[in-house]
């Protein structure tokens, strides 16, 4: 039977890790080579690195560490963050990573997609969306809108549709990012997890909010997600990767346990 | 030397990188000469098994690993690999290598899980492979590790090939084969330390028997 997934994310910006792009300023937190090796010894079942790099300069320091990365740890591994058009997606895959998250870039353009899974196949291609409960309307039936630059921009559309609108696409996964709960340490969005959970039948990928291993646990059962995504609780030391999976083994979930 | 297949349908530069780390010699080849003279070849796959024939069939690769085959030069398939060594894959309808007898079809997003919720399609993720007749590749690998997959169609060889299988929505190979000639589902090559060392095991069956000619 398939495990859980916890999957650790790392922001990279000018080639070090750096605190979520919320956060105001520009705090070294540690060489992104070193901590994907850290956590891959420590049983991490995949990675995410999120390029928050906005000069074109930044972009190839990225593709290095990227490199690096590919030669350094043996588990998939996920590029996110400027992904705006395919030659991004073949810099990304061919620098190493298994797959490319695309978020505004698919936004704005939906098409990228489509075009991405018929050229890298859609195990390929994830899905990132940021979410944000707003009022009920008709264009946005189910109450949970898309949004895009960390929440500051909304573009009137349904998540729900949009998840669907992206599996018909052909992505392979989709990455619920609850932009409510991102950084409250509070527990996941259960609801919006489980919402579009239900909507397609690609994996989900558990976003924001995580504070403790039960949130997690919550995640990919209630949530219905079948991975879990995590940053501060592990980058800050709160909680170890072996002892979140331990914890969420002793509650009941299925996680790989030998590494 | 251990040869990487190169054609277009292949990830061979992760099977390269993981090879590298372990120091066994490697290379990324299409050339049948090198092809031949490696003690052992590998061959990744990614995409859709229609594409990956053709590649093969346009490079002249087809031929080189049917004489390689011949020649009992220790081969292992990885993923689309894997599955178009048998003789037919319902992805396209299309007609396989016909290595090892038997299919691949498609998983159904109707099957259910332990806990009676449908499977999702891709396959996607760690997940246990359980042995059910000795494997030089499985050498110091126990039940309890796990590989990574991603993918919608499993292989079903003839009973007599199943090596190990492995649970989801039912149960279905994740190994095929015999001694020398193998299959894996997973992506060895990202599945962690359980992942080298198999293609670690590999490399040592693929030694042993060039010393033995």
């Amino acid at each position: 039977m398939l495990s859980k997934r916890i999957i650790p994310c790392l922001d990279v910006r000018d080639g070090r890790l750096t605190k979520g792009i919320k956060f105001k300023g520009n705090v070294d937190i540690g060489d992104p080579v070193e901590t994907a090796k850290k956590y891959y010894d420590e049983g991490a079942d995949e990675i995410v690195f999120y390029d928050i790099t906005a000069s074109h300069e930044g972009r190839g320091i990225f593709l290095d560490v990227v490199e690096k990365v590919a030669s350094t740890i043996f588990i998939p591994f996920s590029v996110g963050g400027g992904i705006n058009s395919v030659q991004d997606m073949r810099d990304a895959l061919n620098a190493g990573a298994e797959k490319v998250s695309v978020n505004s870039g698919a936004v704005k353009n939906p098409d990228i997609i489509s075009e991405g899974a018929a050229r890298f196949g859609n195990q390929a291609i994830v899905l990132g969306m940021d979410v944000k409960q707003v009022p009920v309307t008709a264009d946005i039936p189910s109450g949970y809108e898309i949004v895009i630059h960390g929440g500051r921009k909304h573009m009137n559309m349904d998540a729900i549709e949009w998840a669907k609108t992206a599996e018909a696409l052909g992505a392979g996964e989709i990455c619920v990012n609850s932009i409510d709960a991102d950084g409250t340490k509070d527990g996941y969005e259960l609801n919006l997890t489980r919402t579009i959970a239900e909507a397609v039948s690609i994996p989900i990928i558990a976003s924001g909010g995580a504070g403790n291993p039960q949130h997690m646990y919550d995640a990919v059962t209630q949530g219905k997600a079948t991975a879990a995504l995590i940053a501060s609780i592990v980058h800050y030391g709160e909680y170890t990767i072996p002892e979140l999976k331990r914890q969420m083994s002793a509650m009941g979930a299925k996680m790989r346990m030998s590494w | 030397m251990l040869a990487i297949l190169e054609y277009k349908a292949g990830n061979q530069t992760s099977v390269k990188r993981a090879l590298d780390h372990l120091g066994i010699p490697n290379k990324i080849t299409a050339n049948p000469d090198e092809v031949l003279a490696a003690h052992g070849i590998i061959f990744p796959g990614v995409g859709a098994a229609g594409q990956a024939m053709e590649e093969l069939a346009a490079s002249g690769l087809e031929s080189v690993l049917r004489k390689a085959i011949e020649q009992e030069k220790p081969l292992l398939g990885i993923c689309v690999g894997c599955q178009i060594m048998l003789d037919y894959s319902q992805e396209g309808n299309t007609k396989t290598l016909g290595i090892i007898p038997g299919q691949c079809n498609l998983f159904n997003d109707e099957w259910k899980d332990m806990n009676g919720e449908p499977i999702r399609v891709p396959h996607m993720g760690w997940n246990k492979v359980t042995q059910h007749k000795p494997c030089e590749l499985l050498k110091g690998i126990s039940d309890e590790d796990e590989f990574y997959f991603v993918h919608s169609y499993f292989p079903d060889p003839a009973p007599e090939y199943v090596i190990a299988t492995t649970q989801y929505g039912f149960e279905f190979c994740s190994i095929h084969g015999g001694p020398g000639l193998w299959a894996v589902q997973f992506h060895p090559e990202k599945s962690g330390r359980a992942g080298l060392r198999l293609m670690k095991n590999f490399y040592n069956y693929c030694e042993e028997a060039a010393n033995a000619k």
